[in-house]
């Protein structure tokens, strides 16, 4: 029986998936810089190392692009290993072995073999990490044919979706957020699946579509809650997996509300924020009542300085404003970015650093 | 060494000689069009190495890996039609000749970026090591690959998990047309994987013998579980670096030195030596090129006869 009370974060929901899926499978391993350390990467390994030992709980010299192509030839043996990156910038190095190997090698070798891996990421914002250590680069991974690209924002989903990732039998690439691994929620107990490639309507709505990523959901939640207040109505869409994309849920919704928010992570041009937006032109144009708004990151490095961090990552605010003028509706009552009391360099006012 | 071992290295390099040759010759009709990297003078090293595998053990390749996908027992016809682009192709079409693939005989695959491998091949040691498996891997590559930084991640990790792979690094002299003293300096190959903390040799390339015997000892050693070994091996690219052209013309390589090299032919020196000892006749030289001539244009026919994919399937194999 399902304890209905038990609410897990969603570190410790990602570590149970890993934890679950180690027991279940013995071919299943995980490597990374810092996984079996003291602080097993913001808790997700935590104590796996004591459970399941050295050899399938590793760390790893710093070579990340030849760790990548060493745990690729073990999926070719059978193994499915899950790669962890304590930071999305580290796998830059890896990108060779992602993009050239991973991604192609059952196409190019005509679906004689594949490469069941997970390739963890992590991403964030905030707390001076700047312009080497908070990149959001999913664009980059969803633009490859042959690669999933899975970005969770809850407990239940982070859960679900590591566990149908680490049994996919391709590349996972599998994107989670700093900001969102003290949220917590109900998990049920057990292996349950979160199938890639669906879109969740984590909120419904008639007036507004906002189309969000990751922990950009958050704040669509928060600015959908201050609309409310206002008796606006707006649909919130967790995209979940970028590749391959719910273009029928992100379609459905925009024929019913007409417009279109788009907020992601990422940088704004060229980024995935753009892809909706390009997809709904293409698609629902007619249905469109207004231009669709993307709300990413402007065209510049993260700074790390708190004084011009709170300047450049978008937040719930800047969802409000877009979505009054979309609505024709003035913006006079809207507490500005400038007038907020929540610091906005970290995930809530009980945060104390560092990450 | 006994004589039915001699027969068969030399039958397998002359194999190598002969479908690479057929290869130049047909390649001009403009129906192969996939850029092709042929090894002629370099079929030494594919067979002296691959002579001592087991079918279980896995071979992994680059761009320059005809001659190591047929002496690990590849399939010759999956291989022409391959390279004629057909559904009947080892790789269905999609690879060309840059990606090879045999896995009924753990030919794992080949790839077209410099280094590539390497790592998959460290891995594929790591797998066998990981699931107990009494399997060794052996990786090709040329001496450009040691200049990436990964060739220098792999060595380490093989050395640090003490993993069953052995490095063959081809040390063809060329990257392309430039040679190696315009991007190496003057120290040995091997001394880089020596200080990496494994056993490392070099080799003459171009005998076959040298070549047999140093990977004999090197995989039985890798076999007791002594680790990785390196070998690296002298030789020279006869043609181009891609294509099926002669190109001493642009003079980015001295004619004698070319010379000296086509008169340390690997093939012609040990047919001397065994015709020398009576080990053979020309007789059975002659039809043994008769032998495989006939097997590669029958691979030719029915690589030319077989069916393009079709256009149904462009999207196909994008996933698993």
């Amino acid at each position: 029986m399902d304890n209905n009370n038990r609410e897990l974060k969603y570190g410790e929901a990602i570590r149970e998936a890993i934890d679950l899926c180690m027991e279940k499978d013995p071919s299943v391993y995980i490597m990374g810089e810092g996984v079996p350390d003291p602080k097993g990467i913001f808790g997700t390994t935590l104590n796996l190392v004591d459970k399941y030992g050295p050899d399938r709980v590793m760390d790893m010299p710093i070579s990340e692009n030849g760790m990548t192509g060493i745990c690729i030839g073990t999926a070719l043996t059978g193994m499915r290993p899950i790669m962890t990156h304590q930071r999305v910038d580290f796998v830059l190095l890896a990108m060779d072995q992602i993009i050239n190997n991973a991604s192609k090698w059952h196409y190019m070798f005509g679906g004689k073999s594949n490469v069941p891996i997970v390739i963890r990421l992590i991403i964030g914002r905030g707390w001076g990490q700047g312009p080497q250590h908070s990149q959001s680069l999913q664009a980059w991974f969803a633009h490859v044919p042959g690669l999933k690209v899975v970005m969770p924002t809850t407990p239940y989903d982070a859960k679900g979706l590591l566990i149908s990732s680490i049994e996919d039998n391709n590349p996972v690439i599998f994107i989670e957020h700093r900001w969102l691994y003290n949220i917590s929620e109900h998990v049920p107990e057990g292996v349950y699946r979160v199938p890639i490639g669906q879109a969740r309507v984590i909120r419904e709505g008639n007036d507004l579509t906002i189309v969000s990523t990751s922990y950009m959901t958050m704040e669509a939640l928060r600015a959908a809650e201050i609309l409310a207040a206002k008796g606006i109505r707006v649909e919130v869409i967790d995209v979940r997996t970028l590749k391959p994309l719910d273009e029928g849920s992100i379609l459905k919704s925009v024929r019913k509300t007409g417009r279109l928010i788009v907020t992601d992570t990422g940088w704004k041009t060229c980024g995935f924020s753009s892809e909706i937006v390009a997809l709904v032109a293409e698609k629902s144009f007619s249905d469109l009542k207004s231009p669709p708004v993307r709300i990413a990151l402007p065209d510049f490095p993260a700074p790390s300085t708190p004084a011009l961090a709170a300047h450049y990552y978008p937040i719930a605010a800047d969802i409000v404003v877009n979505a009054m003028r979309m609505l024709g509706l003035g913006t006079d009552s809207i507490p500005m970015r400038t007038t907020t009391s929540v610091p906005l360099d970290v995930p809530d006012i009980s945060f104390k650093g560092p990450f | 060494m006994d004589e039915k071992l001699f027969h068969s290295l030399f039958y397998e390099m002359l194999r190598i000689r002969i479908v690479e040759e057929k290869i130049a010759d047909l390649y001009p009709e403009q129906e192969m069009r996939c850029p092709i990297h042929l090894c002629i003078g370099e079929e030494a090293i594919a067979v002296g190495v691959c002579a001592n595998l087991k079918n279980r053990d896995i071979v992994m390749s680059n761009h320059r890996s005809h001659g190591h996908y047929l002496a690990k027992g590849g399939d010759l016809k999956a291989l022409i039609a391959e390279l004629y682009g057909k559904s009947t192709g080892c790789s269905r079409g999609r690879g060309g000749s840059m990606h090879l693939i045999d896995l009924s005989v753990n030919f794992w695959g080949s790839t077209s970026i410099v280094g590539g491998t390497i790592p998959m091949a460290v891995g594929t040691a790591f797998g066998s090591r990981l699931k107990n498996q009494d399997t060794i891997t052996v990786v090709f590559f040329g001496d450009g690959a040691v200049e990436e930084g990964v060739f220098h991640e792999s060595l380490n990790f093989a050395s640090l998990k003490n993993l069953p792979v052995l490095f063959i690094c081809v040390n063809d002299l060329f990257s392309v047309y430039t040679h190696i003293s315009l991007r190496q300096p003057s120290r040995s190959i091997f001394s880089l994987a020596k200080a990496h903390g494994m056993e490392a040799y070099e080799g003459d390339g171009n005998n076959v013998f040298e070549v047999y015997e140093m990977a004999k000892k090197a995989i039985k050693s890798i076999r007791e579980g002594k680790g990785p070994v390196f070998i690296e091996l002298s030789t020279y690219r006869w043609l181009e670096h891609c294509g099926p052209c002669y190109d001493n013309n642009l003079g980015y390589r001295q004619e004698t030195e070319f010379n000296h090299w086509k008169s340390r032919c690997p093939l012609e020196n040990l047919k001397k030596i065994m015709l020398k000892k009576d080990m053979i006749t020309n007789d059975q030289i002659k039809l043994m090129k008769e032998k495989i001539s006939n097997e590669m244009n029958e691979a030719v026919s029915l690589a030319k006869s077989s069916p393009f994919p079709d256009k149904s399937t462009l999207a196909q194999y994008v996933y698993s």
